[in-house]
């Protein structure tokens, strides 16, 4: 027992509600931390996990309090201390590294004084020793030229580099325990993979402790030794992290772990029906009860204690998780999707498509001319055929947003046509398109907290365009309306409700219903699932699959997460600084040969499986702007040949599989490199 | 038919809404003072000349400067009147002119600062320098000037009071137009192809409502403290109209040894004030929006 860091005892976080019944988010969780352990806490949104991670700091949310059970560290009750004892305890035995390192940042002050502040707090070092502490501690956490580093403001760095400065900053007091809550969720996938990396190599190292919080499967299966599963605020299974991947005896985990799109398998994932239930409306059975698919009548009344399978040394709570093997579930298996006739009829077709966010110059505003030599996206040439869907895929700042916005006319092009249906041009610019050319391009957006106005009725929100486009009012608005609902599996009584009384996937469905009440023949899909829970993703892709196959529909799909776009696509096209990488179809551009970019961002993809570890070929760096010559992405290029790649823009290249690659280096050597 | 029940039913929801934020309001110990404060006075001014004891422009040589007495009990002035007549009656011309006054403020200011906020580049930029220029200017010199030029009824008092008090909440509303505009429902509506008139009343007017009708209740207390200042002035209204700030303003002289026929008024003007900005935070608060983190620009 003596390597335990510490332990939490039926702890009960809650909260009193109008009517005075007291609510609990976190109900009984107990479970202990020892020492250099990697713990993952995953669960959805809403699970309580970020309310235990808290706990764990002796923190209680305002308006929350503990109704029972303690958080011990080295047997004294965290929850119970007073905040002076606290202050000695949280950053210098436990430290926290919060979601957005931007934010935690004091924008004003340099890097290396933020540091040093921690420093001077947690230890008893003098000015100079604290000196060359900080650059040791740069230089831990991998910063480029650590020296000059701390002098930087926080707005000088990179995303990734801002959160590497907070785990800098974290392991200043050198705590015993270190809590990440989400650390790695709003980076790009290639520089997420190197922050785990480093996570866990200093969870080596250093023989720290680290309780990692997260949504994310993959990110838990890379750092993790053990994984709790949080599900309603109690914990549904418990265990190492190579047995709970890779046999999920909870129904949930299961369900979860088969939402998730994963690279090696074509087709949509499975998706679990219902949502989690709210604080306060769970009943006496099992909180999983409703979407459980081997459920019994026992599980109505019974809620079920956490039992120990000790074959795989892991907690489960499920009356009859050995029922699960029996239906035979696979986790590597996924729905097939239905190949929706295509035509040869292009319907979309971009040809040198610049676009550029520079300033206009005076003369140029008066000749209505954009004049930019280095655009933002360039020499951008993709056909859409009618009826597929096409992804683009790429980090941020690859341009791809920006392309989807030209094409909904709301950025003006620089240079280059858009050409719609029978090679007609369309304007970027939305003043001059009829009415009915913007009734055929809808969008679909990224959070539908921000896409739906949240003083409107469901009602309200769908009639927009039918009043719009189609002039309906009265009973036939109200059949148009309901019909909508029913094609994204919601119900009548959905149109009184105000966006505030849905849950995540309920508003992106209405932001479905509401891009197709236009019936429309393209829909851009802006990153549509990055702000869901992953089972509500997985339901919100088999949606818009199903709506295809009724409807016919295109989709123009913009994603970061190659899995997700590997299960929707059709053909991809891989995206860096605005210039095109790599295009074909989807299970190609999986597959080798393939653009060195399109390497880097394969093997960054996070797979919830403990024997599939990221290849980090590339340095993280952000580029600010494209290079003025030469290959899009020669900064980042592990494969670089030299000076041709600086200087020549790269040919196309068509591999024998239907794939074209821009790059300089023979196809042929590149399969052989990407092979070895 | 069908339809017929429907709006009823909308109707009735926001009927209902209202309801509720009024119980929000009255539910905590502040709002239900403001708001009985505020309902009290308005009742006042309604029924103020049925309830007089006395006609309030009767003048009495032989009851000059009475003190407080059962009689009268307020007192009566220097010439004879009675205090407390006058007082009851004294904020009817106050409220009238300010609530009317508040109402053009919202509307003009309202509607310029959302129009301003959703269009942006070089006319917003023009408009809110000329609105600053404004701004800059001490509102009770200009008062004073328009009211010398084209005199003191109501047709003037109101849409210059109108005019005066609505250049802040044109910022309010700039302001919290920019909180709308840049979310994504406002991208979804251009891009379907709503005009900007549309999404002026669909989109956004229903966001940013509750902070301009927040912003406006505040500027009815302010106004009502300005107006009374004119007629302290003696550019208000016009004797023997009672009225606070005339009334302080004709017995302020007197202060030192006839006090009541100050006090009287003041207490009215401030109570009033104070029900107001009571009412205002407690509405504020029952909408979700925070005034102490949000101060009037």
């Amino acid at each position: 027992m003596e390597n335990i860091i510490q332990s939490i005892k039926n702890l009960s976080i809650g909260f009193k509600s109008k009517k005075g019944d007291e609510i609990s988010i976190l109900r009984n969780v107990t479970t202990n931390i020892k020492k250099g352990e990697t713990v993952g806490i995953v669960g959805e949104s809403g699970s309580g996990k970020s309310t235990l991670a808290l706990a764990m700091m002796g923190y209680v949310k305002q308006g929350l309090y503990t109704i029972k059970g303690e958080c011990l560290y080295k047997s004294s009750n965290l929850l119970k201390m007073k905040s002076r004892d606290l202050e000695k305890i949280r950053g210098r035995k436990i430290a926290m590294i919060p979601q957005n390192a931007g934010q935690s940042l004091t924008p004003n002050l340099k890097i290396g004084y933020q540091i040093d502040e921690a420093l001077s707090l947690h230890t008893s070092l003098n000015k100079t020793e604290r000196n060359n502490k900080i650059s040791e501690l740069l230089n831990k956490v991998r910063l480029p030229s650590p020296d000059t580093m701390a002098f930087r403001y926080p707005h000088e760095l990179s995303g990734g580099q801002q959160q590497r400065v907070a785990v800098a900053m974290a392991l200043a007091g050198r705590p015993d325990l270190l809590l990440l809550d989400e650390p790695t969720t709003g980076l790009d996938v290639t520089t997420q993979a190197h922050v785990l990396e480093l996570l866990r190599s200093i969870a080596k190292d250093t023989e720290t402790s680290m309780v990692y919080v997260s949504h994310d499967l993959g990110a838990i299966a890379q750092v993790s030794d053990r994984i709790i599963v949080m599900y309603a605020g109690e914990i549904v299974l418990e265990g190492p992290a190579r047995s709970i991947l890779k046999n999920p005896i909870h129904p949930y985990t299961f369900g979860l772990l088969k939402s998730i799109p994963k690279l090696s398998l074509a087709g949509l994932p499975g998706s679990m029906p219902g949502s989690q239930p709210q604080p306060g409306s769970i009943g006496i059975g099992c909180s999983f009860y409703d979407r459980c698919s081997i459920a019994e009548e026992k599980c109505k009344k019974n809620s079920p204690n956490l039992e120990y399978v000790s074959e795989l040394k892991t907690n489960v709570r499920c009356f009859n998780y050995k029922n699960l093997e029996k239906f035979n579930y696979k986790i590597s298996s996924s729905n097939q999707k239905i190949n929706v006739k295509k035509e040869i009829n292009q319907i979309l077709n971009l040809t040198d498509v610049s676009i550029s966010y520079a300033k206009q110059k005076l003369l140029d505003q008066i000749f209505n001319k954009i004049s930019d030599t280095n655009p933002t996206v360039k020499d951008i040439n993709i056909e859409v055929k009618k009826g597929e869907t096409i992804a683009l895929v790429g980090e941020s700042g690859s341009g791809k947003s920006t392309i989807l916005k030209s094409i909904a006319g709301l950025l003006r092009t620089k240079d280059g046509k858009i050409k719609f249906k029978n090679d007609r041009e369309l304007s970027s610019n939305l003043k001059n398109r009829d009415s009915n050319d913007l009734r055929a391009i809808q969008l679909i957006f990224q959070n539908p907290d921000e896409s739906l106005n949240p003083n409107h009725t469901v009602e309200q929100i769908l009639s927009q365009p039918l009043k719009l486009y189609f002039g309906l009012n009265g009973e036939k608005l109200r059949k148009n309306i309901i019909e909508l609902l029913q094609k994204v599996r919601l119900g009548e009584f959905y149109m009184t409700r105000y966006p505030r009384q849905l849950s995540g996937g309920e508003k992106q469905r209405v932001a479905v219903a509401r891009a197709f009440a236009a019936k429309p023949d393209i829909i851009l899909c802006d990153e549509v699932t990055s702000a869901l829970d992953v089972s509500v993703q997985a339901a919100v892709l088999n949606l818009l699959q199903n709506l295809k196959e009724d409807l016919g529909t295109t989709y123009i799909f913009v994603s970061h997460d190659l899995a997700v776009v590997r299960a929707i696509s059709d053909r991809v096209a891989v995206l860096y600084q605005g210039r095109l990488c790599e295009i074909g179809p989807s299970k190609n551009v999986y597959q080798f040969p393939s653009h060195p970019y399109t390497e880097v961002l394969l093997g960054a993809v996070l797979e919830p499986d403990p024997d599939i570890k990221p290849k980090l070929v590339a340095e993280d760096i952000v580029e600010e702007k494209p290079p003025e010559k030469g290959c899009s992405f020669q900064g980042r290029c592990p494969k670089i040949l030299g000076d041709q790649c600086k200087n020549e823009t790269p040919p196309w290249q068509i591999g024998d599989n239907g794939n074209a690659i821009r790059c300089h280096i023979p196809l042929k050597d590149l399969k052989k490199q990407q092979l070895s | 038919m069908n339809l017929n029940k429907l709006s009823k039913e909308k109707q009735k929801n926001v009927f209902s809404k209202i309801l509720e934020v009024f119980k929000t309001m009255a539910s905590k110990p502040s709002g239900f003072i403001g708001l009985f404060i505020l309902v009290f006075h308005v009742l006042l001014a309604i029924l103020s000349p049925y309830l007089a004891p006395y006609d309030y422009k009767a003048i009495d040589p032989t009851l000059m400067l009475q003190a407080p007495s059962s009689e009268y009990w307020f007192g009566t002035d220097s010439l004879g009147r009675d205090v407390f007549t006058r007082t009851i009656m004294g904020g009817r011309t106050a409220l009238t002119i300010t609530f009317f006054g508040s109402l053009i403020a919202l509307l003009w200011g309202g509607l310029l600062g959302i129009f301003c906020g959703l269009v942006g580049g070089r006319i917003d930029d023009v408009v809110m320098r000329i609105v600053d220029a404004f701004l800059s200017i001490p509102w009770i010199l200009a008062m004073l000037l328009i009211v010398s030029l084209l005199g003191t009824s109501i047709e003037v008092l109101i849409p210059a009071l109108g005019f005066f008090y609505g250049k802040g909440i044109v910022r309010v509303a700039r302001a919290a137009t920019h909180d709308v505009i840049a979310k994504d429902f406002i991208v979804s509506a251009r891009a379907r192809g709503h005009g900007n008139m549309s999404i002026i009343w669909n989109e956004i007017i229903p966001n940013v409502r509750d902070a301009i009708l927040v912003e406006g209740a505040m500027r009815w207390s302010w106004m009502l403290l300005g107006f009374s200042s004119l007629s302290f002035l003696g550019f208000g209204v016009s004797p023997p109209t009672p009225d606070w700030g005339l009334m302080i303003s004709n017995a302020r002289g007197l202060m030192s040894f006839a006090y009541w026929s100050v006090i009287a008024p003041i207490v009215g003007l401030s109570s009033l004030i104070i029900g107001i900005n009571l009412t205002a935070d407690a509405f504020a608060k029952a909408l979700g929006i925070d005034r102490s983190t949000k101060a009037p620009v």
